[in-house]
């Protein structure tokens, strides 16, 4: 069992949970992440391991909810714990170790993309973060990113920071500056869009694919993606990947599978009994998929203002 | 003696569900061979089809206790006893089914148990026909002794007295063990050392103990009940069980070694193979190892689970094994109204054992046999919508002596679904084996070993499916049994060990019987 020892709301729909897991605490790289198995008939879920605290031997998990594991793991308080805590999985990031980087987070990922910026700014290599939300009250991690460098925040309603997308503010920089590698976390419509942004100016690229997963070590196949025209797994291949190279649509769309079940399982219900029935629509749930936007609808404008952009 | 009368219940009647009744043989008097000759096979009662295609609980339903003495009956007690060499762990059939026979229920678990650590799951999954079964001097004239239903009565029962059939706890050696994965190599392997007063701990990547017993081999047909309380089991004998321990992430083999004394991979061949044809990655398509982990370990057969799993009307399994035939079948009962397997053999080449074929066949899979799947097809959603195959013929016999079946031209076809499970093969998982460049693997990244077990790092052994790839339970357990004994030699400081001969398969001379006579 992983004690929760501390929780802190950090955005409407973003939580902070400190919990036990003094192993992974010791040896957890920059990019890794655990597999959650909350209690008996939960799911497993994968979350990027935000921090570690060797010494106390916990680890953070910012956690978005989205669906019922999510919201079930937020919904913890100090003193519960979680039955399973799997890791560290994953391939740690494969960091700059000189010049200039830029860290780009969107809702939730802002918080993955710490570790990372934490660690580039520990070899030495000059760190801009650049994180965006809805409005104010969605923008997160902004001091902690501020331990590694300068931070430039934008949001979509202009309430806070820089007025627009993460895309901008980054073209602004490459072009300003010049930029030796770009580590890209969020929506998968935001990796996609600076994706594009930094191809024509060959800047080296990498984006942390959020898959479905299920076991965390390379055995179901179900987080399989295609990165230059390969199918490789994102929980022993990755997380993180050349996103000049990987087919962000198939992921969205893989990211679909469970949420268009619903309107599936409706359409082929009629055919069974209705215990069965009751089984697929629970499974699929309904929600947006892309961490950081609430529907369907806003992600597909997402990709849409931002490919307009880029 | 035909028709036994099958009890209305039998799994009320079992002796895995009684209290205690007395055991008494089925006739009053030893039968004379020839007359143990006329006594006809007894069935095992099984769920029908129609019910049970419809639910997870198991299919077989177990003997009773009268069909059980009853079948005991029908071994001859060969003084050649060539049904033992065909069990990989050379279970001593003829002596358990003695004691069986003569009511000396005590007697027949403690000498099973002493062969086969895991008998209640053998009893359900061994091919037996392949083995102890396919060897049985009676298959010669009619049909082979039932060994697999003896075998499962007598654990069952063993399962439901406890203490009835525990060993007594060994002096500690003072030597400790890391097991690597919880299948049934890693289980076994434990379960002997653990006897030999050595400290166990067994570090396990999911969150539960068992491995394709508990997350791939569906409730249908080995419940997990079961095999949880075999691992119990060997936690009450004093195994530590380490879950959520991914050995190349959270511990690297480097880190066991130097802790323990010896180390034991058996970490199986976990890996998916896919058929590498367009359409793969549509949604609808799964590998059977996650369809299956996702039903088993993760409960998804339940509606109140947290875990999704797909649901097709029309479900395409492809693949001809026991993988194949559980996707099926589980297929089958959560919902489809069509549940097909797509093999590019014949129905002679199933590798399936027989009895999952005919299961199947019973609860209407439908078998589309000498067909090759050639690309999945989806619609503007990317969702599956059918799956395009190749008619096959069988013709020359290849290297490997099975007919190599070859495409017929313009035959092609398409089967409209809306799921395709994948079952063609698992093959080894490099997390664990390629995080240390001196551990030596074949070309096909399996473990190498010595006669005994030993891989190329000293103390560090390795049995199972990640040594013979792909294989069965009992070949894995046996694997676990040779490897323990090794390892303990090992820690003695007497490896390697002196070369058993082939356990000779022991006369059955049972005192039970004297004393019966
Ligand atoms: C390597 C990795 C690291 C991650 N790190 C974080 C993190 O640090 N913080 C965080 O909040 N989230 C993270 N995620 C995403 C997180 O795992 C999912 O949001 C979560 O599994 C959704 O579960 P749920 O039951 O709450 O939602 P569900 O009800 O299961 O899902 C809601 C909808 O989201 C879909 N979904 C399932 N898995 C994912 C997924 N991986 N990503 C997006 N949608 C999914 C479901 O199919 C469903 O339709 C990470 C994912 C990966 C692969
Ligand atoms: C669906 C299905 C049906 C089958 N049906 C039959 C049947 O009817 N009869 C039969 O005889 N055989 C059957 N088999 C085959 C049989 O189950 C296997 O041959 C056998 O389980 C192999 O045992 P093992 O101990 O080598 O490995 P496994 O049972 O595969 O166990 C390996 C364990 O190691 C764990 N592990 C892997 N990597 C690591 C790591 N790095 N660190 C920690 N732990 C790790 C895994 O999670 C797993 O729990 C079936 C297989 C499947 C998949
Ligand atoms: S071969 Fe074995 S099971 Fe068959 S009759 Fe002889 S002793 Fe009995
Ligand atoms: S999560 Fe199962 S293979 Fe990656």
């Amino acid at each position: 069992m992983h004690a929760v020892v501390d929780r802190a709301q950090l955005s409407p729909n973003v939580t902070r949970l400190v919990i036990e897991a003094p192993r992974i605490a010791e040896i957890r790289q920059p990019g890794q992440f655990v597999i959650v198995h909350r209690a008996p008939g939960a799911e497993r879920i994968p979350l990027t391991i935000a921090d570690a605290d060797p010494q106390r031997g916990t680890i953070t998990l910012v956690i978005q909810a989205v669906g019922k594991s999510t919201e079930d793991l937020v919904a913890l308080q100090v003193g519960d714990a979680i039955a399973d805590v799997a890791g560290p999985l994953g391939r740690a990031t494969e960091l700059l170790d000189h010049g200039r980087a830029v860290c780009v987070g969107g809702g939730v990922g802002t918080a993955v993309v710490h570790p990372i910026a934490l660690g580039l700014a520990a070899r030495g290599v000059e760190v801009i973060s650049v994180i965006g939300g809805r409005s104010k009250e969605w923008v997160i991690f902004e001091d902690e990113l501020r331990r590694a460098g300068e931070v430039i925040t934008c949001t979509d309603d202009g309430s806070y920071g820089r007025h627009g997308f993460v895309t901008d503010a980054l073209r602004d920089v490459i072009e300003a500056r010049g930029v030796d590698a770009v580590y890209a976390v969020g929506p998968v419509p935001m990796m996609r869009a600076v994706a594009e942004l930094t191809r024509p100016y060959g800047v080296p690229t990498f984006a942390s694919l959020n898959a479905i997963m299920l076991d965390g070590t390379g055995m179901c196949g179900g987080c399989r993606v295609a990165v230059g025209g390969k199918t490789v797994y994102a929980c022993v291949d990755g997380p993180e990947f050349d996103a000049h190279q990987v087919d962000f649509r198939e992921l969205a769309d893989r990211l679909g599978t469970y949420r268009d079940f619903e309107a599936r399982a409706l359409e082929i219900a009629h055919r069974r009994d209705a215990a069965a029935e009751a089984g697929a629509t629970q499974a699929a749930g309904g929600r947006c998929l892309i961490p950081g936007l609430a529907s369907t609808a806003e992600a597909q404008e997402a990709v849409e203002a931002a490919g307009k952009r880029a | 003696m035909t028709d036994q009368p099958i009890p209305d219940s039998p799994s009320e009647e079992s002796g895995a569900s009684q209290g205690d009744p007395a055991f008494t043989p089925a006739f009053d008097h030893p039968l004379l061979p020839k007359e143990r000759m006329t006594i006809d096979r007894t069935h095992m009662p099984e769920q029908d089809a129609l019910l049970r295609a419809a639910n997870f609980r198991e299919v077989n339903l177990g003997y009773s206790q009268q069909l059980a003495m009853l079948e005991a009956e029908r071994c001859l007690q060969c003084r050649n006893p060539v049904c033992i060499e065909g069990c990989p762990v050379r279970v001593n059939i003829p002596l358990f089914i003695e004691r069986l026979r003569v009511g000396d229920m005590d007697g027949a678990a403690a000498s099973l148990l002493d062969d086969n650590a895991l008998p209640c799951v053998t009893g359900r999954v061994c091919p037996q026909e392949i083995q102890c079964e396919g060897r049985c001097v009676r298959a010669k004239k009619g049909a082979s002794v039932a060994i697999g239903s003896l075998e499962r009565f007598v654990a069952d029962w063993a399962m439901a007295h406890p203490d009835r059939s525990k060993p007594d706890a060994p002096a500690t050696s003072g030597r400790s063990v890391a097991i690597v994965g919880s299948g049934p190599a890693g289980l076994t392997a434990a379960g002997e050392l653990v006897k030999q007063g050595h400290d166990v701990t067994v570090f396990e990547a999911f969150h539960a103990a068992g491995g394709v017993l508990i997350y791939g081999i569906p409730e249908f047909r080995l419940p997990k009940d079961i095999v949880q309380q075999e691992v119990d089991r060997l936690v009450a004998s004093g195994v530590k069980i380490e879950t959520n321990a991914i050995i190349g992430r959270t511990y690297t083999l480097r880190e066991l070694r130097d802790r323990f004394d010896a180390v034991f991979l058996a970490v199986g061949a976990g890996l998916p193979v896919f058929m590498n044809v367009p359409g793969e990655n549509l949604k609808g398509v799964y590998s059977a190892n996650e369809y299956l982990t996702r039903v088993n370990l993760m409960g998804a057969w339940n509606p109140e689970s947290d875990t999704p799993v797909l649901r097709g009307h029309r479900v395409v399994v492809v693949g001809g094994g026991n993988v194949a035939m559980d996707s099926v079948r589980t297929a089958k009962r959560l919902g489809a109204d069509e549940a097909i397997i797509v093999y590019r053999r014949g129905m002679a080449e199933l590798p399936a054992r027989v009895e999952e074929v005919h299961h199947a066949e019973q609860e209407g899979i439908r078998f589309e046999l000498l067909v090759a799947p050639l690309e999945v097809l989806g619609d503007e959603n990317r969702w599956v919508t059918g799956i395009r195959c190749i008619r096959m013929e069988l013709g020359e016999p290849d290297a490997s002596g099975r007919r190599r079946p070859t495409p017929i031209a313009g035959s092609e076809f398409v089967i409209d679904c809306e799921m395709v499970v994948v079952a063609i093969g698992t093959r080894s998982n490099p997390l664990l084996t390629a995080s240390e460049p001196d551990l030596a693997l074949n070309k096909e990244g399996y473990i190498v070993t010595d006669e005994h077990g030993m891989s190329s790092l000293p103390g560090v052994f390795a049995g199972g499916d990640i040594v013979r790839g792909a294989a069965t339970v009992i070949l894995a357990m046996g694997d676990g049994k040779r490897a323990a004994a090794a390892v303990d030699a090992w820690l003695r400081g007497e490896y390697p060990p002196r070369v058993e001969a082939e356990p000779a398969a022991p006369s059955p001379m049972p005192a039970a019987r004297a004393a019966a006579h």
